[in-house]
């Protein structure tokens, strides 16, 4: 077990290594190859060579590619400096370097926008599996019914519409027309819990609703096939009543292979609805990714990157664990 | 509806069971107007090809194509003088586990893969006696699975399913069956997927539990070697239909089924010579949703042309006393071709 958690975690930390080579081969390198300069980026189309060079002697961006990279990665072990003649500025580890439009660290940047990001990553997953869940079951239970055919086809809907179609209709018909609910905002919840609910709520309900389809489908999908097992059979012909066959025996078996996409839909969301916080005029980590991508801001699109492969890499290592438990039969090792 | 014959009933009567499921295929007919009855203490076996009904027959006496919307049972199955194929659905329930159980084909996937064996015997007892706490019922899951035969139970409580042997989760799966001291057992094929050593234990056990218990037995099989050691009656189905009964000594030595006799010919024997074919009944089993005219055996039945053409018309009845058959060829003829062309090869 020990053993195993290590290798993971050494494992993890090779991934995300080489995450950040590709990224920062991308993001910096290829620029300079192409002849096009992040200097120009930081400083602008109007600067002088005298403040070009002071720039390019800043950043290091003379030195050769693999010398910047190790400079990098050493900002973000031990942290680093930035010095242009007398002018020394120190950046704590884990450095990300400084945005090239705001010049603030990118590292403190990137963490204030987690909270808004977990709230609406949090909230929606807490209704989607509960409606996805629910939904999948009641419509596996009822075959052919009424209700299972309205429900896979809100799912079809969920699945097939885009969240900037949903959302801006959400926005239209709650805020504008029936005005039940204040402007989309993110407010901090050890603020003010209620303004924090009925700020998220939409969002969460319409990134719910794409999300929750999916899993009524799997659900449903899952549970038709476990109510056809033979261990379902058993639990019956042990006089077990239906609510622990199905709540019990069946829910256990369907939950289990969810798990893990739940990690995975969990991770990404974490690294930033784009669409979503657009959408809501929300400003988490895809709000900061897409601005940072319009603005040509190369250390924050780096750092929201290497942020982003860290959430997915840690909840798959945390879903991997959590496997073993919930599945007696898989041996980690 | 308490019946006027309590007492002298059978203590599990099964009376014109048929069983039907809709299918986009078409009405599949698994079992017809099928009729017998089980003692305490007495072992019926049931015979059959895949498909001829034997299952389905058990599942049924269980209630438990209750869950599958389009199956219809029809007739009557008197449990103890009462009657279940009308009974609530929790009426059945409650029998279920408790004063009738089953013990499953396959183990491994009849187990549950995500909770231990303990907690699933534990859970059986206890939804059958309200109000035994946990410890009391883990002592009892405990003393079950050392009667069955499971060495360090304290121990094997804890594991789940894979982690026993195809034998040890047999033995399991007859704790699981017998943890509420059952009236009634059916054993649905509980040898098949086991080693053919561990079989005759896992037969000697089933026998021992019941010598024991005093319970009825109803054990299920394509294999006539575990009817012959464990069966006090038999019956033997073909395409959803009983087509012979009777105490499983006349059975054996006077079968009157053609399609028996094809069962007694395709068994492999040891004191045959290895040079002897085994013969088999030649044909496949007949679709349950487009059964034969007549009688359901007649396409593969090599005496079919020698009654005139009843074979094809009429579907034949169930006639004799204690042992029935049911077969259009003459009973002289029958015992002639028995003893003459049947016998002498098997």
């Amino acid at each position: 077990m020990l053993s195993y958690l290590i290798r993971r975690i050494v494992n993890a930390v090779i991934t995300l290594l080489v995450v950040t080579m590709v990224t920062f081969g991308i993001f910096f390198a290829v620029p300079t190859i192409t002849g096009s300069d992040p200097a120009l980026l930081y400083i602008g189309k109007t600067a002088d060579q005298a403040s070009l060079d002071g720039i390019r002697t800043k950043l290091g961006l003379d030195d050769p590619i693999p010398v910047q990279y190790g400079k990098f990665i050493k900002g973000l072990v031990a942290g680093r400096d930035y010095a242009s003649g007398n002018d020394v500025t120190h950046c704590d580890a884990p450095c990300l370097g400084y945005s090239f439009k705001t010049e603030q660290e990118v590292t403190p940047l990137l963490l204030s926008d987690i909270p808004v990001t977990l709230s609406l990553a949090l909230g929606a997953a807490v209704l989607w599996v509960l409606i996805g869940v629910a939904t999948g079951v009641l419509s596996a239970l009822r075959r052919g019914s009424f209700l299972d055919r309205a429900a896979m086809t809100g799912a079809l809907a969920g699945v097939s519409l885009p969240i900037y179609f949903t959302g801006q209709l959400a926005l239209l018909i709650f805020i504008h027309w029936l005005g039940w609910l204040p402007d989309t905002a993110y407010t901090p919840f050890l603020e003010n819990p209620a303004s924090w609910f009925t700020g998220l709520i939409l969002p969460w309900v319409t990134l719910a609703f794409l999300f929750a389809a999916t899993y009524a489908r799997l659900t449903r999908a899952n549970m038709l096939e476990t109510l056809n097992e033979d261990y379902i059979r058993t639990a019956r012909s042990k006089g077990l009543t239906e609510r622990t066959v199905i709540g019990k025996h069946g829910l256990r078996a369907v939950l289990t292979p969810l798990v893990t996409i739940f990690g995975l839909d969990f991770g990404t969301l974490l690294a930033g609805a784009i669409l979503t916080e657009q959408v809501f005029n929300l400003r988490g980590l895809g709000y900061q990714a897409l601005t940072a991508i319009r603005q040509n801001d190369l250390p924050v699109i780096l750092g929201v990157t290497l942020l982003a492969a860290i959430f997915i890499v840690v909840i798959n290592l945390i879903v991997d664990l959590l496997y073993s438990v919930i599945d007696p039969r898989v041996r980690l090792g | 509806m308490s019946s006027t014959t309590t007492g002298t009933r059978p203590f599990l009567e099964v009376k014109d069971l048929t069983v039907r499921f809709e299918t986009d295929d078409g009405i599949v007919q698994a079992v017809s107007n099928s009729s017998f009855a089980v003692e305490r203490g007495k072992t019926l076996g049931i015979v059959g090809e895949s498909g001829s009904g034997k299952s389905v027959t058990s599942l049924a006496v269980l209630g438990l194509h209750r869950t599958r919307s389009n199956a219809k049972v029809a007739g009557e199955i008197w449990l103890d003088d009462q009657e279940l194929v009308t009974a609530t659905d929790e009426d059945v329930r409650k029998l279920r586990g408790g004063k009738m159980a089953m013990i499953f084909q396959d183990p491994l996937s009849a187990m549950h893969p995500y909770y231990t064996v303990g907690a699933q015997i534990v859970e059986g007892y206890r939804v059958h006696h309200k109000g035994v706490s946990k410890k009391e019922a883990r002592t009892r899951t405990i003393d079950m699975l050392a009667r069955v035969g499971i060495p360090q139970p304290e121990k094997r409580f804890n594991e789940y399913g894979h982690q026993f042997s195809g034998g040890m989760r047999q033995r399991a799966m007859i704790a699981m069956a017998l943890v509420n001291d059952p009236q009634l057992l059916i054993a649905d094929e509980p040898t098949t997927a086991l080693d053919v050593t561990v079989q005759a234990q896992i037969l000697d056990l089933i026998r021992d539990l019941q010598d024991e218990f005093g319970s009825a037995v109803i054990m299920i099989t394509h294999d006539l070697g575990v009817v012959a050691e464990l069966a006090d009656d038999v019956l033997v189905m073909y395409g959803g239909k009983i087509i012979e009964r009777g105490p499983a000594a006349d059975v054996f030595h006077e079968p009157q089924h053609p399609y028996t006799w094809g069962l007694l010919g395709s068994m492999p024997r040891l004191d045959r010579d290895v040079r002897d074919r085994l013969t088999p009944v030649k044909g496949t089993p007949p679709s349950l949703i487009n059964l034969p005219d007549g009688c359901a055996f007649h396409p593969r039945c090599p005496y079919a042309g020698r009654n005139g053409n009843r074979s094809f018309t009429e579907v034949p009845e169930l006639r004799g006393g204690v042992h029935a058959v049911a077969c259009h060829l003459p009973a002289e003829e029958k015992r002639r071709i028995f003893h003459e062309e049947v016998a002498p090869n098997l």
